[in-house]
């Protein structure tokens, strides 16, 4: 294996946050490392993210591309593009690693075709066997595992890597940083400004821990019945003090923002545990909570697949559960 | 305003577990014999957000597919639910495609759309306005080709997107879907969108279209059929090749271990659930 390129990603900005590295930029580090051993070189692309380069380079890329510009506050793929071209021509990587998150996913499959090599989405394996790279993903929703190799030998392979599937990157200690500095055109703003100009940003989140991080989860599905029922999930996220999920048929249902869908094709979570109230436990879903340490299921069919999946189910109406459940675990917190 | 859909035609993606079976010599998925396939549900909320563009501003829906003769059943649901036409891509030569393959077939295909419809649309040499795809297939679950065939026409792409309106001619007010909420994206025409669930429910086609649907002529165009893309502006054209070989295809088995925790009533057990999650020290 070459050089491996991960293009890393930084936490959105907002009020009030500081810069950080996304979790998956520390995830793409690690899985580049178990393959391209010392060398893996990064790229990372937004607004004040120059002070993240060494944060890379201290898990392990050996050489940083950063472009750091205000035509790059708002994701893009037309202005980031360039910036991830301009890495991979000037590194030479064997192979390129995405995050399979809303940007990643969209970034990699642009880039993909505009390179003309093979791209694998939503990887949760990746290994070296006799020479040859294989990225294993899961398909049909997570009901088959697939094994994809490049058709014919390339200069250039391409992957994302589904969050929480690799072990994030350790510290490799206090590493001199070879920073390169990329540079957006102003041709290219202008083109891209032409072609799709963002407008507004709207951020839809709950309050309490962010989905992605927190270690408890209390998910509901289309079994909660309504949106006026909705609080009953929100109240028993309070009372464990995490955060709230939603399935898809929720959230296209609009009682909750698309932001909090867990899935396939909505966040991947990984939290201590996970209560999932009213949800029938399809593959698609199950794709975003498997990697959960411990599953709880609430759901009034016992034939329900959750239970497949959970360490403790209760087979009744959530409606009657929920109230005295949580007031239960408040009773046991103390408060 | 002028509209490609691409629309692929799947297994059913809501079949029970216990039926899925995976044929592991062929690589390929064993379909229930009682399960018919479908439309692409992401494919299906394209094709509303088609036609609610077209009910609002006017134009023509075309759906587009590739796949083997079975897939005409998705093009006759197409018309039905309201396209104006439908064309089919059907090679063997073209079968089981990767996401490059399916990309440059499409692409090549739209290109000969643009140049049949006879009418320029709004943007003169491509004679469509707007290509729509679903974000991704629910077989595959890759999500590339409609970027991929964004990239063989040149043309401004976003995906996932949850809403789509015309703000000008020529300009689109696109929601596209992050990970904290959404941008709202100013897109130029012509364009190509990844269209998700978000945009609204698939609309039932009416028994008046599925009958009009069935005598349906649908064109049936081969690789040979398809021009080579002659206006792309950077290079020649890409082959119509694949990049990814599928080298095995497995089922993971999962065991079924779950407490079940009981009690004199709902509230009991939920009381009962509480006391057992704190004895095994998950809260
Ligand atoms: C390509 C693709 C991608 C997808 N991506 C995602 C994704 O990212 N995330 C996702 O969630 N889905 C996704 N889906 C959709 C997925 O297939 C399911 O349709 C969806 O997860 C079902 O949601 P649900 O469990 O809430 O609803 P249902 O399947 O309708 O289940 C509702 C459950 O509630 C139970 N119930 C009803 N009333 C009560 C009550 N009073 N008390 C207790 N239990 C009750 C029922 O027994 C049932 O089990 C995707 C599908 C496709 C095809």
């Amino acid at each position: 294996m070459g050089t491996v390129l991960v293009v890393a990603e930084a936490q959105p900005r907002h009020a009030g946050n500081m810069p950080a590295l996304a979790p998956i930029s520390y995830e793409l580090l690690g899985a580049a490392r178990r393959l391209g051993g010392d060398d893996v070189v990064a790229v990372l692309s937004g607004t004040e993210v120059r002070p993240l380069a060494g944060e890379l380079a201290a898990h392990g890329a050996a050489q940083v591309y950063v472009a750091d510009d205000p035509a790059l506050a708002d994701y893009v793929a037309e202005t980031y593009l360039p910036v991830v071209e301009q890495a991979i021509c000037h590194a030479q990587p064997s192979l390129v690693l995405l995050g399979q998150t809303a940007n990643g996913r969209e970034l990699a499959a642009r880039l993909a075709f505009r390179l003309g090599c093979g791209l694998v989405t939503d990887c949760t394996r990746l290994a070296v066997n006799a020479g040859t790279l294989v990225m294993t993903k899961p398909v049909h929703g997570g009901s088959a595992i697939a094994e994809y190799v490049a058709e014919a030998p390339a200069a250039l392979q391409m992957a994302t890597l589904r969050p929480r599937a690799f072990e994030p990157a350790g510290r490799v200690g206090a590493k001199p940083a070879a920073i390169v500095g990329l540079e957006v055109p102003a041709a290219v703003v202008a083109q891209a400004a032409e072609r799709t100009r963002v407008i507004e940003t709207v951020r839809q989140v709950s309050s309490g821990p962010r989905l992605k991080d927190a270690r408890i989860v209390v998910a509901g599905g289309r079994g909660v019945g309504s949106a006026a029922d909705w609080h009953l999930v929100a109240e028993l996220a309070a009372a464990l003090g995490g955060a709230v999920g939603a399935t898809r048929a929720v959230t296209d249902a609009g009682w909750a923002p698309p932001s909090l869908q867990v899935g396939l094709t909505g966040a991947t979570v990984t939290p201590d545990l996970y209560v999932a109230v009213g949800i029938s436990g399809a593959v698609q879903h199950i794709a975003g909570c498997a990697g959960a340490r411990t599953i709880v299921a609430i759901n009034r069919d016992p034939n329900a697949n959750i239970f497949k999946h959970a360490r403790f189910g209760v087979v009744a109406d959530y409606r009657q559960v929920l109230p005295a459940l949580a007031r239960r675990i408040a009773e046991l917190r103390g408060d | 305003m002028n509209v490609v859909v691409c629309i692929k035609q799947v297994p059913d993606p809501e079949i029970p577990p216990a039926q899925f079976k995976v044929d592991e010599v062929a690589r390929a998925v064993v379909p229930p014999p009682s399960v018919a396939p479908v439309m692409n549900g992401y494919d299906a909320h394209a094709l509303e957000a088609a036609l609610r563009l077209k009910e609002r501003h006017g134009g023509t829906v075309t759906a587009l597919s590739l796949g083997p003769p079975s897939a005409r059943e998705v093009l006759k649901r197409a018309l039905a639910m309201g396209a104006d036409r439908a064309c089919h891509v059907d090679d063997p030569v073209l079968y089981d495609a990767d996401s490059w393959l399916a990309a440059a077939a499409l692409a090549r295909a739209i290109y000969r759309i643009g140049g049949e419809s006879g009418r320029s649309g709004q943007n003169g040499q491509y004679g469509y306005d707007l290509i729509l795809c679903g974000r991704q297939a629910s077989d595959t679950d890759a999500g590339q080709v409609g970027l991929g065939i964004a990239a063989f026409l040149s043309l401004p792409a976003l995906s996932p997107v949850q809403q789509v309106e015309v703000i000008e001619n020529g300009r689109l007010r696109v929601e596209r879907l992050t990970e904290e909420g959404y941008q709202v994206i100013d897109v130029r025409l012509p364009a190509l969108l990844a269209v998700s669930s978000e945009i609204g429910e698939p609309r039932y086609p009416p028994l008046r279209g599925i009958m009009a649907a069935s005598r349906a002529q649908i064109p049936m165009w081969t690789a040979a059929d398809l021009p080579p893309l002659g206006r792309k502006d950077d290079g020649d054209w890409p082959p119509l090749a694949r990049k990814l070989r599928l080298q095995r295809l497995y089922q993971e088995r999962r065991e079924a271990a779950c407490e079940h925790v009981q009690g004199e009533s709902p509230a009991d057990a939920g009381r009962a659930l509480a006391d057992r999650l704190r004895q095994v020290g998950v809260i």
